[in-house]
């Protein structure tokens, strides 16, 4: 382990290497410059091919070009340049080809700003483009996780041949923090690929689709995929929880606002307020299990996004009328302070 | 005793006032532009055009896609769009066939209308829309920290180019002129008047016109590329830069170091996609 001061967007970049990543493709658009420029700095010395695309529908899919010949592939960007992605994502989807696209995001719709924002995680969790299909979700909150999740994410990807996505946004990018960085990935240690086009020299070829004309044919292949989503489900949630045991409230926040959460945990916990905090990690498959749980003793969840309310329907979802459920967002970029979360806090809880 | 000669009052060099101010969204002033930037210029020089050609400004719409060129939209007191990135061209495309009289203008940066827009670029070009195209070039992605661009020269320094860039650059000239465009034309921001002069022509003719502006990014290529400050640029351009009108497009290539081509390489004229369309129209109905 060797520990380093990092900013996230170059700790992602990081950990890619160190996981494997052989082919990276990108565009530029800020707030994930330094991503960008990371791994045109360091990928070329070892042993990756770095290109800058021409646009973010290219560089999706070169993603696509070299998921299927069964290298550890990535790309990344943020919202504006993940909405053109989306065509190639469902491609990506339906050939069952994994890979890893990381969004750092901003404030939108439109142009928006280059400010933090949560406002794309219907587009990440409900599948952002054409087709029943899902990715895998990964939000991380501090710089150490997102190295952590960086590396997760390409396992994952892997063994569901399922294209996972990394969901931060522009503070996580830009934040500075120590991060003991996991060695290098062994390659011998990465899973065969049987499936890839590596050539079909001694083998019958392999066929890499997500086309098929006959109804029944594609019912088939989207069989496949549902039942890989089922199991995931079944053995990829991952959460966090804190000081919920005896909570009167529980505050329900990913990334960048599930750190700020867990400060408003902190402070309420000093003013006896019996607060705790549940982060998912993985935004799909959702920790719809957890919260209803603690549904049946915590009389109110309190949904905090940087959004109109995207996560709330899934929290809502899974809460499923047991306890109250408000709401407290921010849009725009603006990004609420522990104090105005905490006074949120408050008008829910009898004092 | 000899008469004092009348003292003449000192030109004003640098005027409180922008001499085409009425084309700008003074509310929007100063603009996010840096010093030495030769965006200033290549507006200017738009608006100094618009000025001569003394047009009715309703006639006029000005489109940019996003960068620093994109920028430009904002700044005009025109009718002015701020588009999608890549997608000036579309845009202005769609703007062109609802209104077909007005005149429209793309002014966009090299990335914007050349990498992510190219496409539309060719086909727009190919189609012979009837649009003025002004493309400032300055060699890289200005607005995201200076990022390799479809321009970069081979060997040029940018932040995903660390070691120097090795992928061939376009030669916008002669991709404009191969992919139809009627008219174009490549200048620098030191060449003013001449720019001027070759946006007049390039608005008053019709089809696809194409002006290209080499212009200095001294915040981001300059620095990176140890090419001096904003003026120090314009020196290169003096030196470097060979008027030569009528010149075979493919000769209008750039190569750091060595003398380059400006003037006036395509000047030509085709039926517009318009006229085409009407004329289509016409042998429809008659029929
Ligand atoms: S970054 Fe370059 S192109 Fe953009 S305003 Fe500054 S000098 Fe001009």
């Amino acid at each position: 382990m060797s520990r380093v001061l990092m900013r996230g967007n170059e700790a992602i970049a990081e950990a890619a290497i160190r996981a494997g990543l052989k082919c990276y493709f990108c565009y530029p658009i800020t707030p994930q410059g330094e991503l960008v420029e990371y791994m045109a700095r360091e990928l070329p010395k070892r042993g990756g091919v770095f290109l800058q695309a021409e646009s973010e529908v290219a560089a999706i899919n070169m993603v696509y070009g070299a998921a299927a010949a069964g290298v550890r592939t990535m790309t990344s960007s943020s919202s504006p340049g993940i909405s053109l992605k989306q065509e190639g994502i469902s491609y990506l989807a339906g050939s069952r080809l994994p890979c890893v696209i990381v969004n750092m995001m901003r404030g939108g719709p439109g142009l928006g700003n280059i400010a933090p924002a949560q406002g794309d995680y219907f587009q990440a969790t409900k599948g952002g483009g054409h087709g029943d299909y899902r990715l895998i979700v990964l939000a991380p909150s501090t710089v150490p996780e997102a190295a952590q999740l960086v590396m997760l994410a390409f396992d994952l990807a892997d063994k569901y041949r399922v294209p996972a996505m990394i969901l931060g946004d522009g503070m996580l990018g830009q934040m500075m923090e120590p991060v003991e960085l996991p060695p290098p990935v062994d390659p011998s240690s990465i899973p065969e690929k049987p499936w890839a086009l590596t050539g079909a020299e001694g083998r019958e070829p392999n066929v890499i689709l997500s086309f098929d004309l006959s109804p029944q044919g594609l019912r088939e292949m989207n069989r496949v995929l549902q039942d890989t989503y089922r199991e995931i489900e079944r053995s990829e949630v991952r959460w966090e929880e804190v000081e919920t045991a005896d909570a009167e409230i529980v505050l329900v926040a990913y990334g960048t606002m599930g750190r700020i959460a867990k400060t408003v945990v902190e402070r309420a916990r000093e003013e006896g307020i019996k607060a705790g905090l549940l982060r998912p990690i993985t935004l799909w498959p959702f920790p719809y299990e957890p919260l209803r749980e603690l549904a049946e003793r915590v009389p109110t969840i309190l949904t905090v996004e940087l959004s109109a309310g995207q996560m709330w329907e899934d929290v809502r979802l899974a809460v499923e009328g047991r306890a109250k459920t408000p709401f407290y967002g921010e849009l725009g970029g603006v990004v609420p302070t522990p104090r105005e979360i905490l006074s949120e806090v408050k008008k829910h809880v009898s004092s | 005793m000899p008469v004092k000669p009348k003292e003449k009052p000192a030109p004003e060099l640098t005027p409180a006032r922008h001499p085409m101010e009425k084309f700008l969204r003074t509310d929007r002033i100063p603009h996010i532009w840096c010093a030495g930037c030769g965006l200033g210029t290549a507006v200017s020089c738009l608006l100094f055009a618009l000025d001569e050609l003394a047009w009715d400004l309703d006639s006029v719409a000005v489109v940019s896609g996003i960068g620093c060129t994109g920028r430009v939209a904002g700044y005009l007191k025109l009718d002015s769009y701020h588009t999608t990135h890549g997608r000036a061209i579309p845009f202005a495309t769609g703007l062109k066939l609802a209104k077909p009289d007005l005149k429209v203008v793309v002014f966009s940066g090299d990335g914007d209308l050349f990498a992510i827009g190219g496409n539309h670029f060719i086909h727009a070009a190919r189609r012979n829309l009837d649009m003025t195209v002004i493309c400032v070039n300055n060699f890289n992605y200005g607005m995201t920290g200076g990022q390799v661009g479809p321009t970069t020269p081979i060997e040029g320094r940018t932040t995903t180019t660390p070691f120097g860039n090795f992928e061939h650059p376009f030669n916008l000239v002669y991709l404009a002129a191969s992919a139809g465009a009627t008219y174009v034309a490549r200048w620098t921001t030191l060449h003013a008047r001449r720019l001027q002069h070759a946006i007049v022509e390039a608005l008053t003719r019709k089809g696809f016109t194409f002006v290209e502006v080499i212009s200095p990014c001294p915040t981001n290529y300059g620095r990176r590329n140890k090419l001096g400050e904003g003026l120090d640029e314009m020196r290169y351009y003096a030196e470097h830069a060979v008027i030569r009108h009528g010149a075979d497009p493919k000769e209008a290539e750039i190569v750091p170091g060595e003398d380059f081509l400006i003037g006036k390489f395509v000047d030509t004229e085709k039926p517009t996609y318009l006229e085409m369309y009407q004329a289509k129209v016409a042998q429809l109905r008659g029929g």
